[in-house]
């Protein structure tokens, strides 16, 4: 019989691990995501300043803003193109407007496309997942701080930076 | 694998039990309460083709809807209601059941243990599933029905577009799973300690063998299924936003923790029946398997492969190259293992001498059919064709190949060869190869031209469809219907046996039976193995 | 089958993939045949082998079993063989995938957003957005009326796109996700809540290309079909340009919209409302019960109109209700609202005006 228990024991321990794991996966998706770009998933954290620029050659970044159709803001970006060399800082604005008579709080969740290329796009400055209060009427310019790592491999030449502004998490569970 | 038993089974087994005084307990209490194994492996089956019946009512329902275009008898809402359902029951209450109830009958009958290692457990885990699948199924009776976003319940069509049913289905999938992880743990005890002296693990059944890995599949996997469920159930309720974009998750993260378990699991369901077939070509070719250490070997690489394969379910969600190509060789590579599984049941026939009982017919037939489904599942593993045949009833196709003519075909080979040991009384042959002909011919008419309208276009999970594949989902239909009439002719042959009518069976069976479940008397008697055999 | 008005490379009931519109829809289905063919031949040696096994090998015909189990070589054979033939078939499908994701150099972008049930389709470099939705009447759908070739098929406003020219796909989703699907393109891409991907197409000619949502994304996931008309650069250009004047002109229109009639209101109402309202609420108004609410004698549709006014324009997070505020116009909004208000038993006898609808979007949320 304690043949079988400790037999028993290390199975279990192993379901309780799988169980772990699973929500484990949840953490290492991130790391995975940032190594491979899934998703065109960006650090959330700042980069650092580049370290030289690559005057050999130009990419092309197109900007995108959506919203939620239930938030009843205009959110669109400043500019919607830029030519750039690789390690060139830029400074880019999204534009948001409170079109309602209550304040909103936003969060705006970033999408760099081709996924690959995520990790190669590099924000000083952001507003991503930073939750925005706007008053009624409110106008806001929101900067993103940015360069393309002169490590970016030479057959991606259009990137796409994407923010999806939605209602705050906070702001949705207080409604 | 040769096993020979020393001494007679008088000195040492159940044999010289008499027959009729096996100390069971009677009534309803002995259903209730059994720790026997072979009840419980009875329940498990009984249970499993219930849910057969009841998932394929509900294809029923699919296929008369898809009888014609237009909407004829249900509403697109109830409609996803079924697909889901049907997936579900048959996953987690048909094919997954009836292995684990040939499991319970057959292993220590084959290792030459006394009972299961955990009785007390096993009672449980079979009584856990009733109940699971009882809470499933009256969601369809709830205000709002059954889940609808299929039964791979993508995020957040299963989160924050859901009805209330989610948290019913949640405990139910938890309960499956706790179910089936108890009944691992069962099976791998069970094998690891109780297998009578001399059957060493090169000398195990390959039945035994297949289990057991399935066994290890389902503790690693079914506990990832319990995560992702509950994170479905607090992103819908709780505020957590694992898969919701706005809170800083994202959609496609179930999918993959899903296609974690998701792949892993299908090989769940299709290992036990490679065990199964490996089990009958040798007895009905009256020749010793080929390749049985390949056979051991072959079986462990798929299930080691099976954990990284996954992304292949994921392939249009816009992965980066190098994982999809990752994925892509990886998936291919499955192929290797899974041919030497088919050359060397080719090659176990080959210069056998065969006989064709049913048993033989539907191996056979699984060993066709199933092959088709691995080659249009080597199609789907190239991305670029991929991209043409993901979510079209191509797909539809290929895991219907494997999952009915392979695990179904294999469940059901099973059944007719060993419900003689079961019962003690011979299937009616003329019915089981009627039986055998209608399911081949109507499963054929059925899931064939899936793969001509899945390349033409047209998408799964549908209740309406544009008027060129009229024609073919009208065959389709028929297809189903007399496949679902067919199984009532496999029901009637098993009612028949349970209830003793039939030609009295011998101890051996078959001609060319090799294995300790032969040794003992038919019906098996209550108690085997009380003392263990001695294999040399 | 299908008779006149069909659309390139779907007159036939196929049985198999199409080989579509473009150089790679080409590639892959070239690819797809290969490994058909490949699949095919290894089928006819396996089973061919089976099969003769069956008929010689068989006791009836006195067949005595040989005993051998095993023979390291032939399995080392049996396992190196597959190895070579799969890496034959990896090396095509690499190149073609690669090519397919390679979206440089793209002449022309559409963002495809997809939403429970209809495609938006935003050209970044036109200021041209618009819905597209199932064009098939309900009454063929419920089997009341005969089904037209292109049923299921057809879309209200098809996405219009240049032959010849790199188009640079960009996806996204507003609710549950989506798959955008045109199988003469060879492209499925899902579109994700949140995030973007995206794909490329050149399409060599002319002509009309159908398509399909491929990921189950709720109730009406079968009735959301894409449309892709190709026109020839020249052409495309002018569409580009009448449709940028007509929007200017309708919101011109839209903002000096004087007071509709009841009737004119009623007729108006009730086809919008078939046509992005009903998958719900359903044609008699009473929903779904437990998934969908009824608005037959619903509390917001026969209760104040500005409660009314703000779901409709607004939508209700968290569950299947829209915006529709920028997707429909002051005067069809008006209409449908003062339709619910007036369908089905629900006599309010009042109506919402044109002029109603701009003050509730105007003074916002």
């Amino acid at each position: 019989m304690s043949a079988h228990r400790s037999l028993i024991n290390k199975l279990l321990l192993a379901c309780a691990a799988m169980f772990a794991f699973g929500f484990a996966l949840v953490p290492l998706y991130d790391v995975f995501c940032d190594i491979t770009g899934i998703n065109g998933k960006t650090d959330k954290v700042a980069a650092a300043a580049p370290d030289r620029v690559d005057r050999g050659r130009e990419v092309s970044v197109e900007f995108l803003a959506t919203h939620d159709p239930a938030v009843a803001v205009d959110f669109a970006p400043e500019t919607a193109r830029l030519r750039l060399n690789p390690g060139e800082l830029q400074l880019v604005s999204f534009v948001v407007e409170n079109r309602s008579d209550q304040p909103i709080v936003t969060t705006a969740v970033p999408s760099v496309s081709p996924g690959e290329a995520a990790r190669h796009f590099m924000k000083i400055e952001c507003f991503c997942f930073q939750e925005q209060p706007l008053a009624p009427g409110e106008r806001k310019l929101m900067p993103v701080q940015f360069y393309v790592d002169p490590e970016l491999p030479e057959r991606f030449k259009n990137l796409t930076l994407s923010y999806r502004l939605y209602r705050s998490v906070g702001q949705r569970a207080s409604r | 694998m040769s096993t020979q038993v020393t001494g007679t089974l008088d000195a040492h087994g159940a044999a010289g039990r008499p027959r009729d005084h096996d100390h069971k307990p009677r009534g309803l209490a002995r259903w209730l309460f059994s720790t026997n194994h072979k009840d419980i492996g009875t329940l498990y089956l009984l249970f499993s083709l219930a849910m057969l019946f009841t998932g394929g009512s509900l294809a029923m329902v699919i296929r008369a809807e898809l009888f014609q275009p237009g909407l004829q008898f249900v509403d697109p809402h109830f409609f996803n209601q079924m697909t889901t359902v049907h997936g579900l029951v048959m996953v987690f209450g048909a094919v997954m059941p009836a292995f684990v109830g040939l499991a319970n009958w057959m292993i220590p009958l084959m290792i030459g243990a006394p009972d299961m290692a955990l009785p007390r457990i096993n009672n449980w885990s079979f009584w856990i599933l009733p109940c699971a699948f009882a809470i499933l199924l009256s969601t369809l009776f709830m205000e709002g029905g059954a889940p609808a976003a299929g039964w791979t319940f993508y995020a957040p069509l299963s989160t924050k577009y859901s009805g209330d049913s989610t948290a019913f289905f949640v405990l139910a999938v938890h309960l499956m799973g706790v179910s089936s992880i108890m009944g691992a743990i069962n099976v791998i005890v069970t094998i690891w300690n109780m297998r009578a002296p001399g059957m060493g693990w090169m000398k195990l059944p390959l039945f035994v063998w297949t289990w057991l890995i399935t066994a290890f599949l389902l503790i690693a996997v079914m506990p990832v299924l319990a995560g992702v469920v509950t994170m479905v159930l607090t992103d819908k309720y709780f505020g957590t936003s694992f898969f919701d974009a706005a809170g800083g998750g994202d959609p496609v993260m179930f999918q993959h923790i899903f296609w974690f378990f998701g792949h892993p699991e299908v090989y769940i369901m299709i290992l036990p029946a490679f065990g199964i077939v490996s089990t009958i070509i040798p007895t009905f070719a009256r020749k010793p398997l080929f390749g049985y250490e390949s056979m051991v070997i072959a079986t462990a690489s798929i299930a080691f492969l099976s954990f990284i394969v996954w992304g292949h379910h994921m392939f249009t969600t816009g992965m980066p190259v190098v994982a999809e190509l990752f994925f892509m060789y990886a998936t291919m590579l499955i192929a290797v293992p899974t041919g030497v599984k088919v050359f060397n049941w080719v090659a176990t026939m080959w210069r056998g001498s065969m006989t064709f009982e049913v048993p033989m017919m539907f191996s056979l037939a699984f060993i066709v059919l199933f092959t088709i489904g691995g080659f249009s599942g080597l199609m789907l593993a190239i991305i670029p064709a991929d991209f043409q045949y993901q979510d079209t009833y191509f797909v539809v196709a290929h895991f219907h190949y494997v999952l009915v003519t392979g695990a179904v075909f294999g469940i059901i080979a099973a059944v007719y060869y060993w419900i003689p040991k079961w019962t003690g009384v011979m299937y009616d042959e003329r019915l089981a190869q009627v039986h055998f002909w209608c399911s081949l011919v109507s499963v054929n008419m059925l899931f064939f031209p899936m793969h001509f309208v899945g390349l033409a276009g047209m998408p799964r999970r549908i209740p309406d469809y544009a008027l060129q594949f009229a024609d073919l989902n009208a065959f389709m239909s028929i297809g189903g219907f007399l496949f679902g009439l067919s199984q009532l002719l496999f029901l009637w042959g098993v009612v028949r046996c349970m209830r003793g009518i039939g030609d009295k069976a011998t101890d051996r069976v078959w001609e060319g039976a090799q294995g300790l479940e032969w040794e003992v008397p038919s019906p098996a008697p209550y108690h085997t193995f009380d003392t263990p055999p001695v294999v040399k | 089958m299908l008779v006149a008005g069909v659309p390139a490379g779907a007159q036939d009931m196929r049985l198999n993939m199409t080989r579509g519109a473009t150089e790679l829809s080409r590639q892959v289905f070239d690819l797809h045949m290969t490994i058909f063919y490949i699949c095919v031949a290894i089928a006819l040696v396996v089973f061919g082998l089976m099969f003769w096994s069956i008929v010689r090998h068989r006791k009836a015909r006195g067949a005595v079993p040989a005993q051998f189990h095993g023979s390291l070589k032939v399995e080392i054979l049996w396992t190196a063989i597959p190895v070579l033939i799969l890496v034959a078939m990896a090396v095509p499908a690499t190149r073609t995938l690669i090519a397919m994701e390679d979206t440089s150099a793209s002449e022309l972008t559409v963002l495809v957003t997809g939403s429970q049930w209809k495609w938006h389709y935003k050209y970044l470099d036109y200021p041209i957005e618009f819905y597209s939705v199932l064009a098939t009447p309900r009454a063929q759908i419920a089997n009341a009326a005969d089904k037209t070739p292109d049923y299921l098929r057809a879309v209200d406003k098809p996405l219009v796109l240049p032959s010849g020219k790199k188009v640079r796909f960009l996806l996204t989703a507003d609710d549950v996700i989506h798959s955008w699907w045109v199988p003469d393109f060879a492209i499925k891409k899902d579109a994700v809540p949140g995030f973007i991907n995206e794909t490329w197409a050149r399409i060599d000619k002319p002509g009309l290309y159908y398509g399909k949502c491929a990921e189950l994304c709720g109730r009406d996931h079968g009735f959301m079909p894409v449309a892709v008309e190709v026109k020839t650069p020249a052409d495309f250009e002018a569409w580009a340009a009448q449709q940028v004047a007509a929007a200017e002109q309708a919101k011109a229109e839209a903002e000096s919209a004087g007071p509709m009639s009841m009737d004119e209101q009623m007729a108006l109402g009730r086809q919008v409302y078939e046509r992005a309202c009903v998958a719900c609420h359903q044609a008699g108004g009473e929903g779904l019960p437990g998934v969908f609410p009824a608005l037959k004698g619903s509390a917001i549709a026969t209760g104040e109109p500005a409660a009314h006014l703000h779901i409709v324009l607004f939508g209700k997070t968290g569950t299947a209700m829209q915006a529709f505020g920028k997707q429909l116009g002051v005067k069809e909004l008006a209409a449908v609202i003062t339709y619910e208000r007036n369908a089905w038993g629900n006599a309010k006898g009042d109506q919402v005006q044109p002029a109603d609808i701009a003050a509730a979007i105007a003074k916002g949320e």
